[in-house]
């Protein structure tokens, strides 16, 4: 430690320190504009300039660590003289068009100015003028305002782990911008507005909708994906007009991912179901609460009376709330119904009844960027989390060795150390052959399933699985770790894949001989929280796939769009239309819910209370920031009024609290949780070893910005290159074992469905696979996330213009 | 090819008038074809190197011989060189870099540019002895974009000096390796500034570090790194034959050897000269043939542009060393001494040089980036007629604020030709902002 004094008051720091740590640690305010403390030391701006003991001239003090014995002065003559003279210059090309600004209120540049700035300029010649760029949908720039700190070069090169913003130009002349013909393309991009210290950098959807001051911010948890992000919810005038990060250390830092920043605008979108309907002879017809909700109750009945209580399936989003999933599972169990559950994306369930407790990631958030060895098994990492991706980037940063078993070779933006990128049939050998590895490594033989010790004896391992299975031992060039901190994670292509069993026994397996942490890394919002509290099929329920390969009579559909939400869409189509009654409780009018026979229009996360479990098994509850629009009501309060209209017991809730407290069983939630939480299997399992060495794969990854219905609504996401027409994906060698070519027209079928698309050479997607979006209107028709497809030559009349085919779509 | 063009720039040069010089870094000039290897070996070019490696002389004896010759860095800032080399860390695990600093980019700088051109391979033996001195197992030469045609010439002599056991692996039978690369530059001024240098070598925008680490702990692509000046490098060798105590002889106490003086302006011949530290500023101008067509002196800029104007009473007395420099309030820079006589308009002048450091800051931090613009936008305005009698204290005022709180010297380099000129030529500044033409040519 280092004693040091700043304007007089003495004070400890640690060693290394800088100026400004030391400074802010005592809650001494200097003035900054490039520095930040998640990025790199620039020193540019020269805003923080102090007086030091001993030094003839200005120290900055971002960049000066202390030493022991030094005298900083930050209030002195000499450095308010310095901080002046960077403030004029720093304003004297600025246009000061702050009436016009929507920086104007929340602006750095404007806030010191007020502080260190004169009331008028000397400055008489003639301001400097840049001209904007274009870097994107989201992003809107206004660059004669940008005062070069260069933190969104850091940010993006540093943390989005790609540069593509860099300054060109020299002297005045520099001006930041991106490459040649190119915008910015991270999915972390909109943390660059709040990182620019003026309003170079603004938000493009929000652009001139409101004044800073005029918003009222409410605190609430990002939706979208399972990382649990805080977000402060601006609002005016009853509508939430953006998002913004809260700051959180331990899960999303300072930074949010672009979809929980953008999605907002899905949540004002046209599509915004505001009274319940009802379908009479065909056409839909607005009605009042009680009547729908008569009607509702009224046709389940009917059913289940009729049918039994089997006969009805309830679906529910891991994108809602503990609460709702609770409510709806209750009301099923209540009418003796067991056809419960919100895994809508998984294929293979034989895992059911063998786990000891909850599956979830297996480590906290923070505790990623200390590992020392990574395995990452089919996940497209920046596609499915995009800011867990930073934290693994900082893994690696650190001197972590990433090893990735997938059947994408999507670039993570981070140096990897192995790869594998095999069709997902090949994985579980690949699998296999790391187990084997290191077993072999450990001289060990392994208490294994009599199948999985079969097979490992038949698998040949090869020299790069070989060299995997050193790094996740701890082996390393230089030198070896001997207890490595080493995490297995488990992506979204994993868990939908009809081989997940076998994956997970063996991502198991080899955690148990490398001493691994690690586990899912489940896709949505609240998926841990659906497990926690059993939203699955009872003991002789049906799972969701079941429901929709044996069509119910009638379903409960909680905030879903059944064939894009359901990893086989054209099944849960075919069930929707076959079923005599479905029962949608949506935020949106939808036209995946065309088959719906009444639509409860209830409030997506911004407008009602409720509780989200994170990947981490964080239990985090959340207010509503605005009133519901028109007659949309929070979902618990519907499920509850459906259920006691059912004359079901046990529903006498108030408020979304007290469901929270019935779930926990009046426990504190982190108690419950903790007991809850665990990736083991209780028994072994066996595995199926008839792997299909043949047939094409489709690879049905859920892009991020189609992958829950909020989303899909943002308009300004909707534009990024994220969400482009879905294509037929392969490499070059596949697209010529094909006898097809990039640009062809194609006929890919699944099941008894079809689409019509064209070949797009991709060569990140393995031999033996096709790589075709899901939840994408156009491929709808098609089947298995992660089933055999095949590939018919087409005509070129085929292929309508996108446009075209979206009209004919919703028509 | 590199034979080729040895043989063409060889021919148109020969010089001969060398009275009154003292030539130590340019020493081959007395020679016929002062660059070819074989003149320089028949100056005994290379036996220090020879003796050095095969003798396996410690390292701590040649930078104590160094620091006795009291060369000081020749590139502005005059660093003392054997204290620069001590800074290098001894035992480090991996490689450490050699850089030479040949972006000599100030207006009327042209030294170094004469070294690589008629003594390069002095140049080569003093990286060589400096690589072996510090540990250092890779060097690059970074020459001026602006003189391509020097920069593939200096390729031919290093492709020579490696073609005759001089570079590259276990030089003499010995397990000491060096290999000496020549980059180029674009010509940005700013890749002069060592960190800016570093930077631009590692294929990225020259653009100054922040400092400390200084270049000795994290330098070239982070690893430890001595930078020199070329002319520093070129009298290694020299020291070596001779002994520090001979070149600290040839200058005066505290500025040690020769000095290269280019000379341009209003001068008969102008052009470099190469002198004893410590030589009277009126021998000098003599050398040169004094102020042209008979005029008066008016100005000096001893150092290079960022080196504050002398007026000529002054200059008249000054010595040509660090500390007759300093006496005078200026400094010797890298000796680019530009001559002004009677005739010169001072507020054009600077105005022009305003306009350069305006063009080259590299726009990294603020007080250079909109000050250098500031400042020549307000003179711009007074030459075109249109100047205010408060904008001298605003210039100054500019100056001072830029002066001092940069990353890099540039900010001071700056500052100082304005803060000097109007210090010293107030009155024709006032002149011509009250009349809105020059005082001296009437325009």
């Amino acid at each position: 430690m280092l004693n040091i004094e700043i304007d007089g008051k003495s004070i400890e720091v640690e060693h290394g320190s800088t100026i400004i740590d030391a400074a802010d640690k005592v809650g001494i305010a200097i003035p900054r504009f490039c520095y930040h403390p998640k990025l790199s030391v620039a020193a540019n701006c020269r805003m923080c300039l102090v007086q030091v003991e001993k030094f003839n001239k200005p120290l900055p003090a971002c960049a000066t660590p202390v030493a022991d014995g030094m005298k900083i002065f930050t209030r002195s003559k000499e450095a308010i003289k310095a901080q002046q003279s960077v403030m004029e210059f720093l304003l004297i090309n600025h246009p000061l068009d702050c009436p016009i600004c929507d920086q104007g209120g929340e602006c750095d540049l404007q806030d010191i100015a007020v502080a260190y700035g004169a009331s008028g300029s000397r400055y008489t010649e003639e301001k400097r003028v840049v001209v904007n760029k274009y870097i994107g949908p989201l992003v809107s720039t206004d660059m004669t305002r940008c005062i070069q700190c260069t933190r969104c070069v850091r940010f993006l090169q540093e943390v989005g782990g790609m540069q593509e913003l860099g300054m060109v130009g020299r002297g005045e002349h520099a001006e930041i911008t991106a490459y040649v013909d190119k915008s910015v393309n991270s999915e972390l991009s909109g943390n660059i507005i709040d990182l620019c210290p003026v309003g170079a950098l603004t938000s493009k959807p929000f652009k001139y909708s409101a004044r800073s001051w005029e918003l009222t911010r409410r605190p609430s948890i990002a939706p979208h994906d399972s990382l649990g992000s805080h977000i402060e919810v601006h609002v005016k005038d009853n509508k939430v007009m953006r998002v913004l990060p809260r700051e959180k250390e331990s899960i999303n830092e300072c930074w949010l991912s672009d979809r929980d920043r953008f999605s907002y605008e899905g949540l004002n979108s046209p599509d915004r179901l505001k009274v319940p309907m009802i379908k009479h002879n065909g056409a839909w017809v607005e009605t009042d609460w009680k009547t729908a909700i008569e009607f509702a109750s009224g046709q389940i009945k009917d059913i289940t009376n009729q049918y039994g209580a089997d006969a009805l399936g309830v679906l529910v989003s891991p994108n809602s709330t503990m609460e709702e999933g609770y409510l709806a599972k209750h009301l099923a169990s209540g009418l003796g119904c067991g056809n419960v559950d919100y895994r809508l994306r998984q294929t293979d369930f034989r895992l059911d009844g063998k786990r000891v407790g909850t599956p979830w990631m297996g480590v906290n958030i923070d505790e990623i960027e200390k590992l020392d060895r990574i395995l990452l098994i089919g996940s497209n990492i920046r596609n499915e989390h995009p800011l867990l991706a930073q934290r693994f980037r900082k893994a690696v940063a650190n001197g972590a060795e990433l090893s990735i078993v997938s059947p994408l070779d999507n670039d993570p933006l981070m140096d990897i150390a192995h790869k594998v990128i095999v069709r997902p049939n090949d994985m579980v050998n690949v699998l296999g052959q790391i187990l084997k590895a290191m077993s072999g490594l450990q001289r060990l033989s392994l208490c294994l399933p009599p199948t999985l010790t079969k097979l490992l004896e038949e698998i040949k391992v090869r020299p790069n699985t070989q060299a995997m299975a050193e790094s996740l031992a701890g082996h390393g060039k230089d030198y070896d770790l001997i207890a490595p901190k080493v995490g297995i994670f488990l992506g979204n292509m994993a868990l939908s894949d009809p081989r997940f069993t076998e994956m997970y026994s063996m991502a198991e397996a080899i955690g148990g001989i490398s001493g691994a942490k690690g586990g899912i890394l489940p896709a949505a919002a609240n998926s841990t929280g659906m497990h926690l509290m059993g939203v699955m099929p009872s003991s002789t329920g049906m799972h969701a796939r079941a429901m929709l390969e044996v069509p119910r009579k009638a379903y409960l559909l909680v905030n879903i769009e059944p064939e894009l939400d359901c990893q086989h869409a054209a099944l849960a189509k075919e069930a929707m239309q076959k079923a005599e009654c479905v029962v949608a409780l949506t935020a949106f009018k939808s036209q995946a819910l065309e088959h719906a026979d009444i639509l409860l229009p209830i409030a997506p996360f911004t407008e009602t209370s409720g509780t989200f479990m994170s990947m981490e098994g964080r239990v985090q509850s959340f207010y509503a920031a605005v009133k519901p629009l028109g007659e949309c009501r929070p979902a618990w309060k519907v499920l509850r009024v459906l259920a006691n209209t059912l004359g079901l017991d046990g529903f006498e809730f108030e408020s979304s609290e007290q469901v929270k407290n019935t779930i926990f069983g009046g426990e504190k939630p982190s108690h419950v949780v903790w007991r809850s939480l665990n990736n083991n299997l209780k028994e072994l399992v066996e595995i199926e070893v008839k792997i299909k060495s043949s047939g094409l794969q489709r690879i049905g990854e859920v892009p991020q910005n189609e992958s829950d219905p909020i989303v899909r609504r943002a308009t300004s996401l909707q534009k990024t290159k994220y969400n482009i027409r879905p294509m037929a994906r392969m490499c070059e060698m596949q697209i010529q074992a094909l006898g097809l070519a990039d640009g062809d027209i194609v006929l890919a079928k699944q099941d008894k469905g079809s689409a019509v698309l064209k070949v797009k050479l991709d060569n990140h997607v393995a031999m033996g696979c096709v790589r075709v979006a899901a939840s994408h209107e156009l491929t709808t028709g098609l089947g298995d996330l992660m089933g055999d497809i095949t590939l018919e030559k087409s005509s070129e009349t085929d292929y309508k213009p996108y446009d075209t085919l979206i009209m004919e779509a919703r028509a | 090819m590199a034979a080729t063009k040895k043989s063409t720039m060889q021919k148109t040069v020969v010089k001969t008038d060398i009275a009154g010089q003292t030539l130590v870094t340019l020493r081959t000039l007395t020679e016929e074809n002062p660059a070819s290897l074989e003149t320089y070996l028949k100056l005994g070019g290379y036996a220090s190197l020879k003796r050095i490696v095969t003798e396996k002389v410690k390292a701590t004896d040649i930078i104590t011989e160094v620091k006795n010759s009291g060369l000081r860095g020749r590139g502005g800032a005059g660093f003392p060189t054997g204290l620069k080399w001590s800074f290098m860390p001894r035992y480090f695990d991996g490689t450490k870099y050699l850089v030479c600093n040949t972006d000599e980019g100030e207006p009327g700088t042209f030294k170094d540019r004469d070294i690589i051109r008629y003594n390069p391979h002095q140049l080569i033996e003093g990286m060589v002895i400096a690589a072996y001195t510090l540990g250092a197992r890779v060097g690059y030469n970074y020459i001026h974009g602006e003189i391509w045609q020097d920069y593939e010439f200096f390729e031919g002599a290093l492709q020579e000096a490696r073609d005759a056991g001089y570079l590259g692996e276990n030089l003499f039978g010995s397990n000491f390796s060096f290999d000496l690369y020549a980059v180029h530059g674009y010509g940005a001024y700013i890749c002069g500034e060592e960190t800016a240098l570093i930077e631009s070598i590692e294929g990225k925008k020259g653009q100054p570090r922040f400092k400390p680490p200084f270049p000795a702990s994290y330098g070239v692509f982070g690893k430890p790194t001595n930078v020199n000046n070329t002319e520093s490098y070129t009298s290694i060798p020299w020291i070596m034959q001779h002994g520090g105590k001979a070149f600290a002889d040839l200058g005066v106490p505290n500025s040690g050897g020769t000095k290269i003086f280019a000379v341009s302006g209003h001068v008969e011949k102008p052009g470099n000269y190469e002198v004893k530290m410590g030589m009277p500023f009126r021998e000098l101008l003599a050398l040169t043939g004094g102020v042209w067509k008979g005029r008066q002196l008016k100005a000096v800029i001893p150092g290079g542009p960022s080196t504050a104007v002398v007026p000529a009473a002054a200059m008249m007395d000054v010595t040509m060393d660090y500390d007759g420099l300093s006496k005078a309030r200026s400094s010797i820079g890298a000796g680019s001494m530009i001559v002004m006589d009677e005739t010169t308009c001072m507020v054009k002048t600077l105005h022009r040089l305003s306009y350069f450091f305006y063009e080259e800051s590299c726009g990294q931090c603020t007080p250079c980036r909109e000050g250098t613009g500031w400042v020549y936008r307000v003179l711009d305005r007074i030459v075109n007629g249109q100047g205010k009698m408060e904008d001298l204290d605003l210039l100054t005022d500019i100056s001072n604020n830029i002066s001092g709180r940069t990353i890099c010297a540039l900010g001071e380099a700056a500052a100082t030709p304005v803060l000097s000129f109007i210090k010293h030529f107030r009155p024709e500044f006032e002149y011509y902002i009250q009349h809105g033409k020059s005082m001296v040519d009437g325009k």
